[in-house]
């Protein structure tokens, strides 16, 4: 487990780092930063000023390296336009996006895990039929739409749900559903699979001639080992809900991260676009790891 | 031959028929999609109260024909998705037979790049290279491609490992034949099925990414009938005239659709190993 460890470890690191150079060269492949700040009309003069204010006139590797050391001490810089601290106002839009993101994630994961099962349980029955009419519609679904239909419906004709802001609790309940409605196909159709090859292994026909009950033999044994890859995209989407359901966000104007990245690139404001950036990508790196570590600690074989 | 399933049919047919309306825009379309007209803004469809069949879908903001503007609207769909997805493969396939070829060294240094890709929030970073390399058609299928290639890697790159101990790729390696005789007769043609698959897949994906970015305004730029920017556009009339978004949306649910059941369909027949 050690040996396991490490190289993840290591792994992770490496794709921290080259992450980081691309959050980096993203701001600095327009050499526009200068006229992001001070504007079309700014003379040469006040260019060259804020050049040297900002560290522009610097060699590239120098500028990436003062950023990167900043990074690891936890500062991510200030914003182009509020001077505010980028860190602060990642740190203040989190809580939405991480609500948002948990509370679509759990919605897939408890319509699609107990779909993908009953589809498995009989396949070709009217469960296995439905799983895959409701993933295929799903998959073709961006989930803006499903957010303006939903708006349409519940916002406007119905008038019983929010459609923007987050005053309540309620004001999630439509891109929560917005969004688990793209990403519970992939964990139905997932699971579905997984519970199909389970099903037909032979530790099952074994459990099955010992009399277990059938609820036991779904749960305790075919359950634990086709959820590995679940665990594992779940893991990934959560990271994808996490990094910016920018559309969403905007759709119902959720001010998280998603919407802060967003306005910031709109308004070229490349401090803040590169800090979420690097923010989502070890995120993504940790989340990454954490599905490595639980799918060795149920699989003992993935530890090699 | 065997049966064509029913999903395969059907997507096939839609796709077809896509297909056919995207090449033959100017003869099905009844209007101009960019004439704009003050008096004849925001007409409904000819189904509801005040609709009339001059416009059979209903008419936009600036009075433009839905109708003519949907049908446009398919041949830049399917120009993003399909050119995304090629350019994805041609980067995807390279890098993933490469390290599978190689190994060692290259194979962990392209496994690095792919987990990089993987990593990095591919919707920002293609919003935050629109925002300063401009938007317009091709830009928009090269950073469709840049950002979505990571798929073909995976796949291929594991898929040739195994293909290289193979009897026949020793065999050529034993005869002497130079690497890229190798790689492209007998590695490509025996991964290509794969490929195949993926690309389907992610043609989808790639318009749905390329609807997205237009309608957050940094894709396909106005006045283009682009699905994503008519929803976009939409949005205003959200509670008035909700048919635009409505329309739009549908017709992109039903490309990807339909794209997603020819995928499906073809990687039954090609590559049934890869069932989800």
């Amino acid at each position: 487990m050690a040996g396991f460890l490490t190289r993840r470890l290591g792994e992770a690191l490496i794709v921290c780092f080259t992450a980081s150079i691309v959050a980096f060269a993203l701001s600095h492949i327009g050499d526009n930063l200068s006229t992001a700040i001070g504007g079309m009309e700014a003379t040469p003069q006040e260019l060259a000023r804020i050049r040297a204010y900002y560290g522009f006139d610097r060699s590239l590797p120098a500028q990436y390296l003062g950023w990167a050391g900043h990074v690891l001490g936890g500062d991510l810089g200030t914003s182009f336009f509020s001077h505010e601290s980028v860190t602060r106002m990642i740190l203040d839009r989190a809580p939405v996006t991480l609500a948002l993101a948990l509370s679509s994630l759990t919605l897939a994961l408890l319509t699609g895990v107990p779909l993908g099962i009953a589809a498995a349980v009989r396949p070709g029955d009217w469960p296995d039929r439905l799983c895959l009419f409701l993933a295929t519609l799903g998959q073709a679904m961006p989930s803006y739409w499903t957010g303006l239909l939903l708006i349409l419906v519940f916002g406007v004709e119905l008038q019983v749900l929010p459609i923007s802001g987050t005053e309540s609790w309620l004001s999630f309940v439509l891109p929560s559903v917005a969004l688990a409605w793209f990403v519970m196909p992939v964990l139905a159709r997932l699971t579905r699979a997984g519970m199909l090859e389970a099903l037909g292994a032979d530790y099952i026909r074994t459990a099955r001639a010992k009399g277990l009950p059938r609820h036991m033999i779904i749960v305790k044994h075919a359950l634990r080992n086709a959820i590995l890859p679940v665990v594992s995209v779940a893991m990934v989407q959560l990271g994808y809900l996490m990094g910016g359901s920018i559309v969403v966000e905007s759709v119902f104007a959720l001010n998280g991260v998603g919407l802060l990245a967003w306005n910031a690139i709109q308004r070229s404001d490349y401090p803040v676009v590169q800090g979420i950036v690097i923010i989502v990508a070890a995120l993504f790196v940790l989340l990454n790891l954490c599905a490595d570590l639980i799918n060795g600690a149920l699989d003992p074989r993935l530890r090699r | 031959m065997r049966r064509l399933s029913p999903a395969f049919a059907l997507g096939l047919a839609l796709l077809g028929l896509m297909l056919l309306v995207a090449l033959f825009a100017d003869v099905i379309a009844p209007h101009d999609p960019y004439t704009q007209s003050l008096l004849r803004r925001l007409r409904p469809p000819a189904w509801a109260a005040r609709g009339s069949f001059d416009y059979p879908l209903g008419t936009d903001g600036f009075g433009r024909d839905t109708l003519s503007r949907l049908i446009y609207g398919a041949r830049i769909s399917l120009a993003v998705g399909f050119g995304g997805a090629a350019l994805a493969g041609v980067i995807g396939v390279a890098l993933g037979i490469t390290a599978g070829y190689a190994g060692g060294r290259v194979d962990r240094v392209i496994r690095i790049i792919i987990a990089t890709r993987l990593v990095l929030p591919s919707l920002l970073v293609a919003l935050a290279v629109l925002q300063i390399a401009g938007s317009g058609l091709l830009i928009v299928i090269l950073v469709l491609g840049l950002t979505s290639w990571d798929r073909y890697a995976v796949v291929l790159r594991t898929a040739t490992a195994q293909v290289c101990v193979q009897g026949y790729v020793l065999r050529a390696r034993v005869l002497g034949c130079s690497h890229l005789h190798i790689v492209t007769r007998e590695i490509f043609p025996n991964v290509a099925s794969l490929a195949a698959v993926i690309f389907t897949f992610e043609a989808a994906q790639c318009i749905l990414v390329a609807a997205a970015l237009s309608f957050l305004g940094l894709g396909i730029q106005a006045p283009e009938p682009s699905w994503g920017l008519m929803m976009a556009e939409g949005r205003r009339y959200l509670t008035t005239d909700p048919w635009q978004i409505t329309l739009a949306g549908a017709a992109l649910a039903t490309l990807v659709l339909a794209i997603n059941l020819v995928g499906d369909g073809v990687r039954d027949w090609l590559a049934p190993e890869m069932r989800p």
